[in-house]
């Protein structure tokens, strides 16, 4: 299939939308009608056709418009993309993942040619045509990492590990949940996962370590996780937070479905062949209410896990002020009808909301 | 002075020790203001010996007592940073067997961690003690700029002026705590000043 990429804006007009098909494909990240932390990773090799689950690394009709937002955030603010000295080769070992899985995966919009180390990297939707030297730092025009999350949706992590345990010593961060990368780099899993509530006492974390540093290479794993944002707003940042933050407060009833988005990040976990690093992908979906409401499972749902969402995640998901009037949009999308388990839609078997 | 038992926190927020004489092949102390207490705590001729004590008094008047120590060096400084091309320089004749001693407050404790690791110290021969002042170095996030000494909540930003609060998300690289905008969500509405621990 072809893609149709979208000319839209994460910022200012906020030009950002879904088509039907996106929504449809929309990772909804609750899969029963209550939410609490877990894990809940599965192995990361495909999935249902058409789904953000099939590919390696999902490309749809944001990709364009996002990596210029990307620009315009590096350009602002070049310590969103950070390396430690010591994981130039897990740069090296990412580009190759992406590089390899785009190609095969998407063979109408990416090419890779390789003749031993001499490589050439053809990117169609962004014009972009470079032959290189592969592990030739010399010969690219910024650093193995940035180069290629230049060019690839989601944020990116890459994660050395050493002394049982996983450290962020390298990242391109700029559609983040509120979490600074400049401040984070360095630290270990249990440091920069300090601030989330809750998560620490039950055991999580621990579990989630344990998990990562056994990931073999070839064997990628893939969790959601979630969030809420008004408007379509990639950077939030929290170095911009002084910025972004009043947009909180526009939520009016009349456009809370248009501009509230449920923001979801599509994890996955891949270990690279050289560093032995973790590439952690971390990949933001955004969709309204309005949108998300047009599917009645995920009408009904959304209303339940956010009214019964204990209060200490929605003030750390930073939406407690806004929860009534969500649950006041939402509570119109919820009839009392029983949902069927698992995230996917199923628009055709879903029953039509009762009125 | 008796010791700050700082309360519960969470997993980024650095936990201190107390001085213990070690055996090494020398000893270098690093202190501001009451650490100098730790240093008088754990002293020993033979730590003396091969001791040299860099303290930055801030004001404090512990320096005698120091050098009533008899350590092999000695120096006292006005500030950290005026005092930071001398540490850099001890450090970057640092053997193997050397002892490092860190005390005072945890803006100093953690860069000097830092200047003592990255010339190839090993953590385990670094050992902390906090004493004194339990203001913090903090980093706003929005401008980067870090504010020395913060012993409120929220505070200004020396450098960008907006009005933070004080997080207890610690990093070691920078040997800061974050600050983050407290009134960005309603401009103005900055909640009154009490103490950290308060």
């Amino acid at each position: 299939m072809s893609i149709q990429f979208n000319n839209e804006t994460f910022r200012d007009d906020y030009s950002f939308h879904n088509s039907e098909w996106a929504i449809k494909r929309f990772p909804f990240p609750f899969h029963e009608d209550s939410y609490m932390y877990s894990m809940n990773a599965e192995q990361h090799q495909g999935g249902p056709d058409g789904s953000v689950y099939e590919k390696r690394f999902d490309v749809d009709e944001h990709y364009v418009s996002e990596m210029q937002d990307r620009a315009k955030v590096l350009a602002d603010d070049p310590l969103r993309c950070q390396s430690l000295p010591h994981m130039t080769l897990a740069g090296w070992d990412l580009l190759e993942l992406i590089m390899v899985s785009k190609s095969e995966d998407y063979p109408d919009l990416f090419e890779l040619h390789r003749d031993g180390n001499q490589w050439r990297w053809v990117n169609k939707p962004l014009g972009i045509d470079d032959p290189f030297t592969f592990l030739d730092d010399t010969t690219l025009p910024y650093g193995p990492m940035e180069y290629i999350t230049r060019q690839t949706q989601g944020d990116f992590a890459l994660l050395d590990q050493r002394e049982e345990n996983l450290w962020m010593d390298a990242g391109m961060i700029t559609t983040q949940a509120d979490w600074s990368l400049d401040f984070d780099i360095g630290m270990n899993f249990f440091e920069w996962h300090a601030p989330v509530p809750k998560a620490n006492e039950m055991g999580i974390f621990k579990r989630a370590l344990k998990y990562l540093i056994n990931i073999p290479q070839g064997s990628p794993g893939r969790r959601l996780n979630w969030t809420m944002t008004v408007n379509p707003l990639l950077d939030t940042s929290p170095e911009n937070y002084h910025k972004w933050g009043i947009q909180k407060t526009t939520l009016t009833p009349e456009n809370i479905g248009a501009k509230q988005h449920l923001r979801v990040e599509l994890q996955t976990f891949f270990r690279l062949p050289r560093s032995n690093a973790l590439a952690f992908p971390i990949r933001c979906y955004l969709c309204s209410f309005q949108d998300l409401t047009t599917m009645p499972k995920w009408g009904r749902r959304l209303h339940r896990v956010i009214r019964d969402l204990p209060d200490e995640l929605a003030t750390y998901k930073g939406f407690i002020d806004n929860r009534p009037m969500m649950l006041d949009y939402l509570s119109k999308f919820d009839d009392g009808l029983p949902t069927s388990p698992g995230i996917f839609p199923e628009p055709e078997t879903e029953p039509p909301l009762k009125t | 002075m008796s010791k700050f038992e700082f309360p519960p926190s969470i997993g980024s927020r650095p936990i201190w020790g107390t001085l213990e004489p070690r055996t090494g092949a020398s000893h270098l102390f690093i202190a501001d203001a009451h650490g100098a207490e730790a240093i008088i705590d754990v002293a020993t001729p033979e730590l003396m010996e091969t001791g040299h004590i860099i303290f930055i008094s801030r004001g404090t008047d512990y320096a005698d007592k120091l050098r009533a120590l008899a350590p092999a060096q000695f120096y006292e400084g006005p500030s950290y940073d005026a005092s930071l091309p001398r540490i850099k320089r001890v450090l970057s004749d640092a053997k193997m067997g050397l002892q490092v001693y860190l005390s005072g407050t945890e803006g100093l404790m953690g860069q000097a961690t830092n200047e003592a690791t990255s010339a190839g110290v090993p953590p385990a021969a670094i050992q902390t003690d906090h004493r004194g002042s339990t203001a913090r170095r903090m980093q706003c996030v929005h401008c980067k700029g870090f504010t020395e000494d913060v012993e409120t909540d929220p505070f200004v930003c020396s450098h960008c002026g907006l009005n933070l609060f004080v997080r207890d998300h610690y990093s070691r690289r920078l040997a800061a705590y974050q600050g983050v905008c407290v009134d960005a969500e309603d401009p103005g509405n900055v909640p009154a000043q009490k103490g950290i621990y308060e």
